[in-house]
């Protein structure tokens, strides 16, 4: 196991997805134990990094190592592995609509150790009262909300007790009392458990009250890194504009297209 | 160049984008295949996986494979009656209605209803699963989807069908016969000797027990390669379902023609 004062360290990473180029030699390190949030608008490949991180995907060039291993040269059950040591929050929550919530806490304790069925009912339910949904163990995904789904699906992500977990978007489409409970959830656990949390986001304010360290992407490149009040303070116009949340700046509010006048006279051709 | 030149250069490009473009797509199917095998050494030692897929494969589709056979049945014992009668050979229906099932309706028939009821959910469910990103969640649970998910699927679907199209012939021969001795006047007894004199365990049973197994087995390949390769919209599982069926439909005709050339050639 690495001991270096960074879990992840991507260096020089390349990826494009057809003709479109998604990273074009991105360096981000996401230092052992705070929480790293990556930013940038819709489209950046913010959830393309956390699979190239999670090694679902394989950069052109460039390398990932997290906890000391280049992701991308392990062999398949060397991956399978270091996944065990990452947990990965998605944005549906992505819970098995077939079994319960509780099954769907279990399942990964019951695929990666022989731990008793008593013992496992107690960790789920644990897992469970951490998130504060242990009311809800018998129900089927189907009958949570989506604050909920999203909280059954971070204490699956937390069952194994992993070194990092990464949040894909974790408060997009919440009402506002859910995303006060996840923001509390984040902090409490990445603090209590001593975790290292990976956040994508586009959700400005809530994110930045709970970075250590931000990291704002944009076509294809890190734009700036600091701290949120730095990155909140920020000069830079294209992180004033997106921090802000203004309609024009460097990232216009027109898409590129030919002039109006052309498309409106040209016929439709 | 000339346009003429360059509309052709044009049209032959198309032509051999489209061809890479299936080579990739069988090339896919047949890795995704290899994939599915590696799992089943897995699959032994996780039996209850396969339990629940057998129930929701199989027993599921018993239902409408057990009506369609009695009916199929009862209509070659009213066809096979009229067109045996003429020759004043109705003692041989027995043989008629046994022969049809067993060597041909049984397994092409349970397997066209197969990939209807069973073959089209699994597209659905496995395309599903992609587009609501609970196959990646597997993987980052550093779970195999393929093996976890797939191979048990597959594993079902091969051992589902051979039966289902034994039921299928059997409630068949139930119907010729509840129609050709129950409402027809033909004797019982030269119904079933006739029968069990001229069907052969070998020639006409395990020939239809093999179909089957093929049948089996391409179905379900094909409705799990549709859901596992479907884009994760709506409409690309909608379009990979009816693939499924389209696919599966006319993969169970064609293979059907091959086997029976193959199994019943002189």
């Amino acid at each position: 196991m690495g001991t270096e004062k960074n879990l992840v360290t991507i260096k020089g990473l390349h990826y494009s997805r057809g003709d479109k180029v998604i990273f074009d030699g991105v360096d981000i390190e996401i230092p052992r134990g705070g929480i790293t949030a990556i930013m940038g608008p819709s489209g950046t490949g913010k959830t393309t990094l956390l699979k190239l991180i999670g090694g679902q995907l394989r950069p052109a060039a460039g390398t990932i190592h997290v906890d000391g291993e280049d992701v991308h040269r392990l062999s398949s059950s060397e991956l399978y592995k270091l996944r065990i040591k990452m947990g990965m929050l998605f944005q549906t929550g992505a819970l098995l609509t077939d079994i319960s919530v509780f099954d769907n806490v279990a399942y990964p304790l019951r695929e990666h150790t022989n731990l008793p069925e008593s013992m496992i009912r107690k960790l789920v339910l644990l897992k469970l009262e951490a998130v504060g949904l242990r009311g809800v163990w018998k129900q089927m995904p189907n009958q949570l909300s989506g604050g909920m789904a999203r909280r059954v699906a971070l204490a699956r992500a937390i069952a194994l007790d992993p070194m990092m977990i990464m949040y894909d978007e974790p408060f997009t489409g919440q009402d506002p009392i859910s995303m006060g409970v996840l923001i509390e959830l984040i902090r409490a656990l990445n603090d209590a458990s001593g975790l290292t949390s990976v956040i994508v986001s586009h959700d400005v304010e809530e994110t930045a009250s709970i970075a250590d360290l931000v990291y704002v992407i944009a076509n294809g490149r890190v734009v700036e890194c600091g701290g949120s009040k730095e990155i909140l303070g920020s000069s830079n116009a294209w992180t004033r504009q997106f921090m802000r949340g203004l309609a024009d700046g460097p990232v216009p509010f027109h898409q590129d297209a030919p002039p109006l006048v052309e498309d409106l006279l040209g016929g439709g051709q | 160049m000339t346009a003429p030149v360059k509309a052709l250069m044009d049209q032959l490009a198309r032509l051999g984008r489209s061809g890479v473009g299936v080579l990739e797509h069988l090339g896919r199917a047949h890795l995704l295949l290899l994939s599915i095998l590696g799992g089943l050494g897995d699959l032994v030692r996780r039996p209850r996986l396969l339990l629940i897929q057998l129930f929701s494969v199989g027993v599921l589709s018993a239902l409408i494979v057990a009506v369609s056979g009695t009916f199929v049945g009862m209509v070659l014992g009213l066809q096979g009656y009229y067109i045996l009668s003429q020759f004043g050979a109705e003692q041989t229906l027995g043989v008629m209605v046994a022969a049809s099932l067993v060597r041909e309706l049984g397994p092409v028939v349970a397997a066209l209803l197969f990939a209807g009821r069973a073959g089209s959910a699994l597209t659905a469910e496995i395309g599903l699963m992609k587009a609501t990103e609970q196959l990646s969640g597997l993987e980052m649970m550093a779970v195999d989807p393929i093996k976890r998910i797939l191979t048990p699927r597959f594993a079902a679907g091969i051992i589902s069908m051979p039966l289902l199209a034994a039921m299928f012939s059997a409630l068949g021969v139930m119907g010729g016969y509840f129609v050709g001795v129950g409402l027809l006047g033909v004797d019982d007894g030269a119904f079933w000797s006739q029968m069990q004199a001229k069907i052969d365990t070998y020639d006409d049973v395990l020939n239809g027990v093999i179909k089957s197994l093929v049948f089996g087995l391409v179905c379900t390949w094909i409705a799990l390669f549709q859901g596992y390769d479907a884009d994760p919209t709506s409409v690309g599982v909608s379009r990979a379902t009816t693939r499924t069926v389209v696919h599966s439909s006319l993969a169970v005709l064609g293979l059907d023609f091959i086997l029976t050339a193959l199994m019943f050639g002189e």
